[in-house]
């Protein structure tokens, strides 16, 4: 009896260790956007001074500074007709592809399986220099379709490549079924595969989405009228503008936090999935 | 049956590949030509320069620093985002309560852009009142420009491994609930304790999602670009912070050398390919396993 006792405190010692270990990566992941959260609501010369306690004197003067000095709003509007083009976009022209590549038979399949994973070997450095020719060429820099168009080439393939993982496994009979009963190919697709396909479009939407606000480098080069800036842009002007204005910077980046935060918060499970769902089959 | 008709297939496949075509894969292979081209601004080809671009950079010191600055971070963050993403998903999945808040929370740096979060350690580096000097004063000890020229890159690169850790601690914990509780249990008979179970099941089983991990981290550490160029613009100080991926943007879209920008972004693409085909070669999963 003894021994088993020692052994039984043993193990819940080792778990609280664990849970030691596991907390204080848990708090360098949270603590750093509490902090600057707390800060947004100091004066800057508060910051300065002491950064770590609760506001002394609780203030929304770098809030009010950010939206008045700062077209934050447009911008906002901007990255969500950006990002939200591209997501739709990808999501109708990836499950196409997707549909067509683990349907049909052709002799270019191949090929054209090839041309998508290689394509996941692209970085945007690559592609970046001709797209921007492209785009001033056309007078299109600080337009909304000079970033939408080539970051929705940007997610395609990956996206395609999701919804054939998905594809593959969706067993034939329904589509067979409704052949018989007279639809047509658009029919068994619009009415179909695309009502199943639904879970893994949101895997498709999610990463989509966060890719398209959260990329500064396209939307830096391919926009520079302040007044189209997305987010992501905004943000980097505001640093170099007032990086000195620490409250003000805090407010910034409380702005940009607390509306992923919401939004993390009522779809983490879905997030977590989408975002890891393609690196995962490898 | 469906399916034999083939006139369909043209409608579904064009829209989506035309896309590809023109702002992906056209773009890739003007890139590469205009590499080999003297290049005035962004419009026209001038003259057939051939290698030229690359052979300057043998010469160019700054992007031998680029370069090395690249490798380094895809070592660090192997051996760190993907070495503390492998102890945490261990130890979560010995645990039974609080795995999902774990999760959770792990993952959350990585829904926030790598813009905000190098603001957020901006005001953490300042050396005016950053909350890293406060610490220092407040136990007595003289500020640190943390942004000068010998920590530089490791405030860069500590951001960047700390905000992706928890994408590879959800993978690696996926692989790890998909070993059967089987194999445990006939090793605990056999007499094995916890630590062999670890370094004698587990890793070994785990095997081919270290390899997709590390993969991912590789490609990754050399595509970065939005965290440190807000921390240290223009490789700030004097270009020794820039990496592969900055140095780019920095010679073509800052200083207009664009034929040069070009040249750097196929070594990119290069480097790219070779080191996921050389991580495969060394830890391709066995095929009998």
């Amino acid at each position: 009896m003894p021994g088993i006792v020692k052994n039984k405190r043993s193990i819940s010692v080792g778990k609280i260790i664990v849970y030691i270990i596991l907390a204080t990566w848990a708090t360098t992941t949270i603590y750093p956007f509490i902090w600057v959260i707390i800060n947004a609501f100091k004066s800057s010369t508060e910051v300065v001074r002491n950064s770590f306690s609760l506001p002394e004197v609780f203030t929304l003067k770098n809030f009010t500074n950010a939206f008045s000095n700062q077209n934050i709003l447009q911008s906002y509007k901007n990255s969500l007709i950006i990002s939200g083009t591209v997501t739709v976009a990808v999501m109708v022209l990836a499950t196409m592809i997707a549909f067509a590549l683990t349907r049909y038979q052709f002799r270019f399949k191949t090929a054209l399986l090839g041309l998508l994973s290689a394509s996941l070997m692209i970085p945007v450095f690559s592609t970046i220099i001709p797209v921007y020719k492209m785009m001033s060429g056309l007078g299109w820099i600080s337009t909304y379709q000079a970033v939408i168009l080539p970051q929705i080439a940007g997610n395609l393939s990956f996206a395609a490549i999701v919804m054939m993982g998905f594809l593959r496994g969706l067993p034939l009979e329904m589509e067979e079924a409704a052949y018989m009963e007279g639809a047509g190919v658009a029919k068994v697709f619009t009415r179909i595969i695309v009502p199943l396909c639904r879970p893994s479009l949101a895997t498709v939407a999610i990463f989509c989405f966060l890719w398209s606000y959260n990329d500064l480098f396209t939307q830096k080069i391919l926009i520079s009228r302040e007044k189209m800036f997305p987010i992501s842009n905004l943000l980097e002007h505001i640093s170099s503008k007032y990086g000195t204005d620490y409250g003000l910077m805090a407010a910034s980046v409380t702005l940009i936090v607390i509306p992923v935060l919401i939004v993390y918060i009522f779809l983490q499970k879905n997030i977590v999935k989408g975002l890891t769902a393609g690196a995962i089959k490898g | 049956m469906l399916y034999k008709k083939k006139a369909p297939l043209a409608a579904f496949l064009l829209p989506g590949f035309i896309m590809l075509f023109i702002f992906l894969y056209i773009p890739f292979v003007d890139n590469i030509r205009n590499s080999l081209y003297n290049m005035k601004g962004f419009v026209e080809l001038q003259k057939f320069i051939g290698l030229s671009n690359y052979q300057e950079m043998l010469q160019d010191a700054k992007l031998h620093t680029a370069l090395i600055n690249s490798l380094k971070m895809m070592a660090l963050t192997v051996v760190f985002q993907v070495g503390i993403a492998l102890i945490l998903a261990v130890l979560v999945n010995n645990i039974k309560k609080g795995q999902q808040l774990f999760r959770t929370v792990y993952f959350f740096p990585i829904v926030i852009s790598a813009t905000a979060i190098g603001l957020l350690f901006n005001l953490f580096y300042n050396y005016n009142g950053g909350a890293l000097n406060q610490i220092l004063e407040a136990a007595g000890k003289e500020p640190v420009n943390w942004l000068g020229a010998s920590t530089a890159l490791i405030m860069i690169v500590i951001p960047t491994i700390w905000s992706y850790v928890g994408f590879y601690f959800v993978i690696i914990l996926t692989g790890l609930c998909d070993i059967s509780e089987d194999i445990y249990e006939a090793a605990a008979i056999d007499g094995c304790n916890k630590s062999q179970a670890v370094f004698r099941i587990t890793l070994p089983l785990l095997r081919g999602v270290i390899c997709t991990c590390i993969t991912l981290a590789v490609t990754g550490a050399l595509k970065v670009f939005d965290l440190p160029w807000v921390i240290a613009p223009q490789g700030a100080p004097g270009g020794i912070t820039h990496f592969m991926g900055t140095y780019m943007y920095q010679m073509a879209f800052v200083n207009l050398n664009v034929d040069y920008g070009a040249a750097i972004a196929v070594v990119i693409v290069a480097l790219g390919v070779a080191v996921s085909l050389i991580i495969n070669k060394i830890l391709k999963p066995d095929e009998n396993l």
